[in-house]
């Protein structure tokens, strides 16, 4: 049962993880740019509905829009003020700016709210009235699946089939593709590139105040650098997956999860994080481009 | 990268506390020192402080600035023969700065008789008291707590317990009071504090028989699933965690063997101080909580209560924790041992330091204070004094 359990938690981290390596993937397979600050934007996210709930008293669905909201504009503004006039730029200079604005978002953070944990207040409680745990007991309450973990899966499984549809179905999609393919012809064609690459981190950005969001209410603790290391996971998992493959973060996302659990529990707590990236360094070395990624030579 | 940002930060907020720091001290704490000095005949002896009070571990500096502020203007209106003159010097919790710190407040003291007061974390503190040992400053740290702050170095004292005292202290309370019948530890094997406590913890556990039935690490404070851990100390069966690590891991874990319905007795070290004052922390998931801390600040004895008023005014209404009252401490421990040395005014640092040494490792030199009474020196500049472990009871401390 232990071994459920553990599936469980790896499902639900890992879910956690993709809902972020999502907007890691479709800003870099969009811009073709790695957004560094994309885990600094889940903490201002978590921030915000940790001062709706918690300063506010707001309920919770109204801390996630407001945390949304937030981070949807802030992606906007980071993307306008600091990368924009970067687009012709070396790739390198723009890599640098993105450093530069995680710092930037993560001193600044600790100057406005102060470098003190803060204990976050989960969206579900985890327990309910009577004390007993919110959660789905099964098998006579050896296997116990906290609701939090419950919605991670679930909003994860909506984002990723929401986007694949979105980026296939719709005609704002349709120009992401194009964009992504060849900004110089998406822009002979009518479609307006500035917009477009906005438009990519509005979403990016509203989906790392979503996890911002989830990750807290799972893990209730809330500071300054809260989102730098879960950002570095979900780099990797985006990486792992192929960076630029939506389904490829999602599934990046969720093995690295179960991996990492897999490790702490059957191998050891302090090698975690060297097995998942042995783990990582494997995949890359067997498929360059990541489970799902295209192989795309580089025409000279 | 970042150090450096922080750094630059650091340095313009450490330009701007010293400026104000100096503005403030002399409208303040000598005004009145001189004065009384003046009418008593009472020597004047310099306390340089050297702590973190911008930055990250700003929380932990400020509190032993404060704490011993409100000691030393105590003593100043005391009309004692000795009075402190002190001020503070932000070292940021970085080893280098508190060096530089260290330097300005020699020649703050210039000629005078001064004692350094710090620092307030371990490695700034081993890097300072290697430079007052090779110059002959008496050294008094409040809650630098690894034996290497005073190894090999005879005028570096602690007033905290040493990492490894805290280890063997909490075995034999468990010990003592037949507290749980399986154990299992939780530390952290990134950080010399965790890994301290629970190496001597291990230790003793195994010299007086207690049965420790699982055995778990997590690798930095960063952290934030512990549901392996618990599950392996479940599946041991144990019914007791001994959780050598700080409050911000500690408040995760306790919600989350909540979440399992896992509710052994969590006894814990004095880093699980502040859980309770935690922005946002569901206190009932402290309760029954148990923890050494040398210091509780609902205690209503009146020294106790005085000291939390007086604190209350500086700090603006947040509570004292252990750093302040061990900070406190210090400070009396000071100006005691120099009320019972002859001719300070003629001394310059060097004999002071040797006359605070012999004073201090004599044997009948003995301190009551805060966190704890009768307390006496080792050679090793390590304190003896008794812990005292509290129980959380409806969200305050209670002495257990």
């Amino acid at each position: 049962m232990s071994f459920l359990n553990n599936v469980i938690t790896g499902v639900s981290l890992g879910s956690i993880y993709a809902i972020i390596a999502l907007g890691y993937t479709m800003v870099y397979g969009i811009a073709k740019m790695l957004n560094f600050a994309h885990g600094d934007v889940i903490m201002v996210g978590a921030f915000m509905c940790f001062f709706a709930m918690g300063s506010f008293g707001l309920p919770p669905l109204v801390g996630v829009l407001l945390a949304v909201v937030v981070c949807t504009v802030l992606g906007m503004v980071i993307e306008r003020l600091a990368y924009k006039p970067l687009r012709q730029a070396p790739s390198l200079a723009v890599l640098i700016t993105a450093i530069g604005v995680s710092y930037l978002l993560q001193n600044g953070a600790q100057i406005l709210w102060g470098a003190a944990t803060k204990t976050f207040t989960p969206i579900i409680s985890p327990t309910n009235a009577a004390g007993e745990p919110n959660a789905l007991q099964l098998f006579g309450g050896q296997l116990s699946i906290s609701y939090v973990a419950l919605l991670s899966i679930v909003v994860c499984l909506v984002v990723m089939v929401s986007l694949t549809l979105f980026t296939g179905r719709t005609k704002l999609g349709k120009a992401m593709r194009a964009c992504s393919e060849d900004k110089g012809a998406a822009q002979l064609m009518g479609i307006n590139v500035d917009s477009t690459i906005s438009m990519t981190f509005a979403i990016g950005s509203a989906l790392a105040a979503v996890a911002g969001v989830l990750m807290c209410s799972a893990y209730p603790i809330l500071s300054p650098t809260t989102g730098s290391l879960p950002g570095i996971r979900a780099f990797t998992a985006a990486v792992f997956g192929g960076i630029g493959s939506i389904p490829g973060a999602f599934l990046g996302g969720i093995l690295l999860g179960i991996i990492e659990t897999f490790a702490k529990a059957y191998i050891s707590t302090d090698l975690s994080d060297a097995v998942v990236f042995a783990v990582l360094i494997i995949v890359l070395l067997v498929k360059p481009a990541g489970l799902l990624g295209k192989y795309v030579p580089e025409k000279v | 990268m970042k150090n450096r940002v922080l750094a630059l930060t650091m340095a313009a907020a450490m330009t701007a506390g010293l400026l104000s720091g100096c503005g403030g001290g002399s409208a303040t704490t000598p005004a009145p020192a001189q004065s009384k000095g003046a009418a008593s005949g009472a020597v004047t002896v310099k306390v340089g402080g050297i702590g973190p009070i911008t930055g990250d571990l700003a929380q932990y500096g400020t509190a032993t600035q404060w704490g011993a502020q409100v000691a030393v203007d105590e003593i100043n209106a005391l009309g004692g023969p000795i009075t402190l003159d002190f001020t503070y010097e932000d070292d940021t919790g970085v080893a280098d700065t508190a060096v530089s710190a260290y330097n300005s407040l020699k020649d703050w003291a210039k000629d005078a008789p001064l004692v350094i007061y710090g620092t307030t974390t371990t490695a700034p503190c081993v890097a300072v008291a290697a430079e007052t040992y090779a110059d002959r400053y008496f050294q008094l740290t409040p809650s630098a707590s690894s034996p290497d702050v005073t190894a090999n170095k005879d005028n570096a004292f602690q007033m905290c317990f040493t990492d490894p005292g805290q280890g063997v202290a909490a075995a034999n309370y468990l010990k003592d009071n037949g507290l749980g019948t399986k154990i299992g530890v939780i530390y952290n094997n990134g950080d010399a504090y965790s890994t301290g406590i629970a190496d001597a913890f291990l230790a003793e556990a195994k010299n007086l028989g207690l049965d420790v039935v699982a055995t778990q690490t997590y690798p930095s404070d960063t952290t934030t699933d512990y549901t392996v851990q618990l599950n392996a100390c479940k599946d041991a069966g144990a019914d007791l965690l001994f959780l050598p690590i700080y409050y911000t891991p500690a408040s995760l874990i306790l919600a989350q063997a909540k979440q399992m319905s896992y509710a052994p007795i969590f006894f814990g070290g004095d880093g699980m101080d502040g859980m309770l004052d935690m922005e946002g922390f569901d206190k009932s998931l402290a309760e029954g909580l148990m923890l050494m801390t040398p210091f509780n600040a609902s205690a209503t004895d009146s020294r106790t209560t005085t000291f939390v008023d007086s604190y209350k005014k500086l700090s603006g209404g947040v509570l004292p924790n252990q750093f302040a009252a061990d900070g406190y401490d210090c400070m009396y421990a000071i100006y005691e041992a120099c009320c019972k040395i002859d001719g300070i005014a003629d001394m310059d640092h060097e004999q002071l330091c040797d006359a605070l040494i012999a004073l201090f490792t004599g044997g009948s030199f003995t301190v009551d204070g805060l966190t704890g009474s009768s307390m006496t020196w080792l050679e090793s500049g390590e304190i003896s004094k008794a812990p005292v472990v509290v129980k959380v009871v409806n969200g305050v401390y209670e002495n257990a």
